[in-house]
């Protein structure tokens, strides 16, 4: 088993998805552009599951510490915050609660009327 | 390069995993308590950021290739996704939109500044991706980390309740709204109800995350 050969791929994706993102100058980011291409290159199979699937799931396993240090760099826009918390709030219950019923009663019509 | 700020996180990471370890709840989530501590101890003690980032940052840059990594569990979710297809299209899309618009709308008409319009749009999507969207429409990737996963603590907290309210029974129904509203987190509790349920949201989750990534800096610019 060789480590390498899973970073290399996944590292290589990495930058083939920034580099078409800034090349072709795409609102999307690399790294999903990179998944994207990951994924074609397993379906279509240039690359096999096993190649990367341990390395992988290193990264998908160990994600959450990630987002700390960018979350931390919330104290920057404390004061930003404070002026906009009502906007802020209000806009993250109302828009979870109508995500989740819409969601819901769309998927839910679906299977009713596939039965 | 000072170590300070990685020996930090990972420091205080750790300690808050071992008691979410032990008292699993939606109000002992590690990240969330991770990133106050964290920032009240760069506020009180007068350290800066850039200082804390300049060793942390590396673990950001992480979120990149843990981003391509997300290829693997779609792959191996792709019979799922061919067995309920039409669903997933459906909840995707129509989730995936009411998501965005209803964030940014409910931002403005409260009075919302444009940086946190953008911030706030892609709160439902997985936060790897949410910080990437962010970062390419001009928002502010610091609240949109913090927003999505207040958004995720929600579904967490409240989500499979909330659903009962509303009578939706149908688990795939349940674990594609979950997934979709609120990505790693929903779909975590809803993976302890059901095992479909749970599959089809970590799939959701996936999938509108990338969908969002296309959709989303198009349809900002109409906004």
């Amino acid at each position: 088993m060789n480590a390498y050969r899973g970073l290399a791929i996944i590292f290589g994706f990495y930058a083939l998805g920034e580099f078409g993102s800034s090349v072709f100058n795409l609102s999307i980011p690399g790294s999903v552009l990179g998944m994207l291409f990951l994924l074609a290159a397993l379906i279509t199979g240039v690359v096999q599951l096993e190649w990367v699937e341990n390395e992988a799931e290193l990264f998908v396993k160990n994600m959450s510490v990630m987002f700390i240090p960018p979350g931390v760099g919330i104290i920057l826009y404390i004061s930003l915050l404070k002026s906009q918390l009502v906007p802020v709030v209000g806009a993250l219950l109302v828009s979870f609660l109508v995500t989740l019923i819409t969601t819901a009663k769309v998927v839910e019509l679906l299977r009713g009327e596939g039965r | 390069m000072n170590p300070y700020g990685i020996a930090l996180t990972l420091i205080v990471f750790y300690v808050f995993s071992e008691v979410h370890a032990r008292r699993k709840a939606f109000y002992t989530n590690p990240v969330l308590l991770s990133i106050a501590t964290i920032a009240a101890f760069l506020w009180f003690g007068g350290f800066s950021y850039d200082s804390y980032m300049e060793s942390a940052g590396i673990l950001k840059f992480l979120l990149g290739p843990a981003v391509v990594s997300l290829a693997v569990p779609v792959y191996r979710g792709l019979d799922t996704i061919k067995a309920y297809w039409k669903e997933i299209t459906a909840g995707i899309t129509v989730g995936g939109i009411v998501a965005i618009l209803s964030a940014f709308y409910t931002a403005e008409v409260l009075g919302g500044s444009s940086n946190v319009l953008l911030s706030i749009a892609p709160k439902s999507v997985t936060t790897a991706i949410a910080i990437g969207i962010s970062e390419k429409i001009g928002g502010i990737p610091a609240l949109t980390a913090v927003l999505v996963i207040l958004t995720g603590i929600l579904g967490n907290a409240v989500g499979p309740e909330l659903l009962n309210v509303f009578r939706v029974r149908d688990r795939v129904a349940r674990g594609l709204a979950m997934g979709v509203t609120s990505h790693g987190l929903g779909t975590a509790r809803i993976l302890l109800e059901d095992e479909i349920a749970g599959g089809v949201s970590g799939l959701a989750m996936a999938l509108n995350g990338v969908f969002t990534a296309l959709v989303l800096p198009y349809l900002i610019k109409v906004l």
